[in-house]
């Protein structure tokens, strides 16, 4: 024990300048960004990791408000949206368009996001709780409406296009190709990630937390809870706006659903479900989400039905979302013990992955014989094409489901027991 | 010499009851100063319109002379009062360390500063681990504060409290619900850590109360019914009609 209180101590000392071990993970993750579209060549593999670059971005500003700043919104999308907009606009504008490379162009669609945060935040952020919340879903609301009504800025329904590669070329690139995009966008997500990261490292985004502990303490110690939650929402519109000038140069396209409250949900659902007490909570929602979303979507229809599933699981069983789940094993790793748990997790999870897949499928043949077109019965599931009038299918993934469930009820205690004895301290380390 | 802190004729009314009723009080600068009363005499109340967390309904409250009406908790926490609570109010989430770290913050002049890394700055974790040495927590500075004993939660509550610096120090029941043992060391911290600053304490339990004050008010009914020295307080006998008589007994 007094070794490791040692052992951080001079951490800190030593760490008051840029160290390998900081700026480790950044070089990984830069790195990673760079290698990906070598690895998944195909064009719709890349639209995929623009997409969730982006995603990453808006979540990673939404967890300024939610995890570091204990701000719940419902009406986030509405920065992201404006900045988006905004974009689309400046590309329409030749004159101006044609002098600015298309790499500067998300910082008008930050400053924009920014200034209407500026504005919102300067009423909404009084009280956090419950006000805050319903003043983000009115804010999120009127602006949703008010696509249709101002057409000029929001296009009305079918919403506002442009073109991209309109802009002032850089570098020699024009921007046609979706791998160009890819490491724009990679670029600005590294830039905008490392901001809010260090962002949340200042005196305002340390009393950021402290406000979303405890905002009377706060006060006491000299510091306006409401001004903190100031700084952030703004800092938080900011890097909205640029998800949203990243999303315009990606799509060339901008609608009402990119303001609406379906998108502002959405955003708290990958927020939450990567986690909203870690800084990288909200990069891993935003994998899986999109993932699910594009992936999972091109495999069955009721793709909404498994993430709404999964969602709240999440919030029943594990509310550090996934990335509480991952820092849930630093103890055990620190313990030198990680390796107990290895043969219990396969004992445990295995059976009950079955168990999920099999339900899925269950679920997947009722669909089909509910929904399915007069005469159509044959269905691909997991590889296998039957019909859905055989009630051999039916009763098959309805025994595995069970079966997955009763094995999994079974080793469950195991692993409890083996997870205690993981995380105590026998004293026993090397 | 100015008053620490001097309050005139302070009254508040929740409705139609009148919970403080005309309190006078002078604390000078330097001075240990306690509270004391039977329950609902109004003590917290008390602190709670020194401290601006309720607005008073008539009356003056004054620190160093300059009167704190319609100010905000953290205006008058820059004026150089800070404040611990009867329940204790830390940031149950953030470690340790960044709990005394954060009370450093205004006082060190960093406000609300975007531009500042505090990993950066060697006076602010210096100031922090300082804290931590005196309230003898440096063993638990990376644990969550919420995770601590309740004794040291309240050790951290009065390190929060006193970290930024402000010189005059009010600590609501500090010693509340610990064992004698905890006792012994919160009032050691105590006096340890107000050296050379104005001290206003609420307390229940006498010894901690005759061992540090200088001079004690007696609050009853929301009225200071005698404030002296501990001598003359313990002889006074509308105090030991109304209060410490039957405090003192229950003590024994």
């Amino acid at each position: 024990m007094t070794d490791t209180t040692h052992n951080t101590h001079s951490d800190v000392l030593a760490g008051s300048g840029l160290t390998l071990a900081k700026a480790l993970p950044w070089l990984i993750a830069s790195a990673f960004l760079l290698v990906m579209p070598f690895v998944f060549t195909s064009n719709s593999a890349i639209t995929i990791m623009n997409q969730m670059a982006i995603t990453i971005i808006f979540a990673l500003s939404y967890n300024m408000l939610l995890g570091q700043g204990g701000m719940l919104s419902f009406g986030h999308a509405v920065y992201m949206g404006v900045g988006g907009f905004l974009c689309v606009h400046i590309m329409n504008w030749d004159q101006f368009f044609g002098t600015l490379p298309l790499p500067v162009l998300p910082i008008f669609g930050g400053l924009f996001g920014m200034g209407l945060a500026l504005i919102v935040g300067s009423f909404s952020t009084r009280r956090a709780g419950t006000v805050f919340a319903m003043i983000s879903l009115g804010v999120g609301e009127l602006i949703a409406a008010c696509s249709v009504i101002i057409v000029v800025f929001f296009g009305g329904e079918e919403g506002i296009s442009g073109d991209r590669t309109y802009g002032l070329p850089f570098f020699g690139i024009e921007f046609l190709q979706q791998i160009e995009v890819y490491y724009l966008t990679a670029f600005w997500l590294v830039l905008s990630a490392l901001g809010m990261f260090l962002f949340s490292r200042t005196p305002v985004g340390r009393m950021a937390n402290a406000v979303r502990d405890n905002p009377e303490r706060a006060e006491f110690l000299g510091y306006s809870a409401r001004w903190v939650r100031f700084y952030s929402f703004v800092a938080s519109g900011f890097f909205a706006g640029i998800a949203g000038g990243l999303f315009a140069i990606n799509y060339e396209i901008l609608t009402e659903e990119n303001l609406n409250l379906a998108t502002s949900g959405s955003i708290l659902l990958v927020t939450f479900l990567g986690g909203v007490g870690f800084f990288f909570g909200p990069v891993i929602g935003a994998i899986v989400f999109t993932l699910l979303q594009t992936v999972l979507s091109l495999q069955t229809e009721l793709w909404a039905l498994y993430v709404g599933a999964l969602f709240v699981a999440t919030v029943m069983f594990f509310p550090g979302g996934l990335a509480g789940v991952l820092m849930m094993h630093t103890p055990p790793l620190v313990l030198g013990k990680l390796h107990l748990l290895v043969k219990p997790y396969i004992k445990t999870l295995l059976p009950a992955a079955i168990c999920i897949l099999a339900t899925a499928g269950f679920i997947e043949i009722l669909f089909h014989a509910r929904h399915a077109a007069i005469g159509d019965d044959q269905m691909t599931l997991f590889w296998m094409t039957f019909s859905h009038a055989n009630p051999v299918p039916w009763i098959a993934f309805g025994a595995v489901a069970l079966g997955g469930f009763w094995l999994a009820r079974r080793n469950a205690p195991e692993l409890v027991e083996t997870w205690h004895e993981a995380n105590t301290d026998t004293g026993a380390r090397p | 010499m100015t008053a620490a802190l001097e309050i005139t004729n302070l009254r508040k009314s929740f409705g139609q009851t009148e919970i403080i009723r005309g309190v006078d009080l002078q604390i000078m600068p330097g001075e240990r100063h306690a509270v004391i009363g039977p329950n609902g005499a109004g003590k917290s109340t008390l602190f709670n319109l020194i401290t601006g967390r309720f607005p008073q309904t008539a009356g003056v409250v004054a620190l160093h002379g300059h009167d704190l009406k319609g100010k905000a908790p953290y205006e008058i926490n820059r004026m150089g009062l800070s404040r611990s609570f009867q329940i204790t109010n830390i940031f149950p989430k953030m470690t340790v360390f960044e709990n005394v770290r954060c009370s450093l913050l205004w006082s060190m002049g960093y406000r609300y500063s975007f531009w500042n890394m505090v990993a950066r700055s060697r006076a602010l974790n210096e100031g922090a681990e300082a804290i931590l040495e005196q309230i003898n927590l440096q063993r638990r500075r990376d644990i969550p504060a919420g995770m601590l004993s309740y004794a040291e939660q309240r050790a951290l509550e009065i390190g929060i409290t006193i970290a930024g610096g402000a010189d005059v120090i009010m600590l609501d029941e500090p010693t509340a619900g610990m064992s004698h043992s905890e006792t012994d060391y919160i009032m050691d911290l105590i006096r340890d850590v107000t050296e050379g600053k104005t001290l206003v304490m609420v307390e229940h339990d006498m010894g901690v109360v005759f061992g540090l004050a200088d001079r004690i008010s007696v609050l009853v009914y929301g009225e200071i019914i005698a404030t002296g020295t501990p001598t003359d307080v313990r002889a006074n006998p509308r105090v030991q009609e109304a209060y410490l008589g039957a405090a003192l007994e229950a003590e024994h």
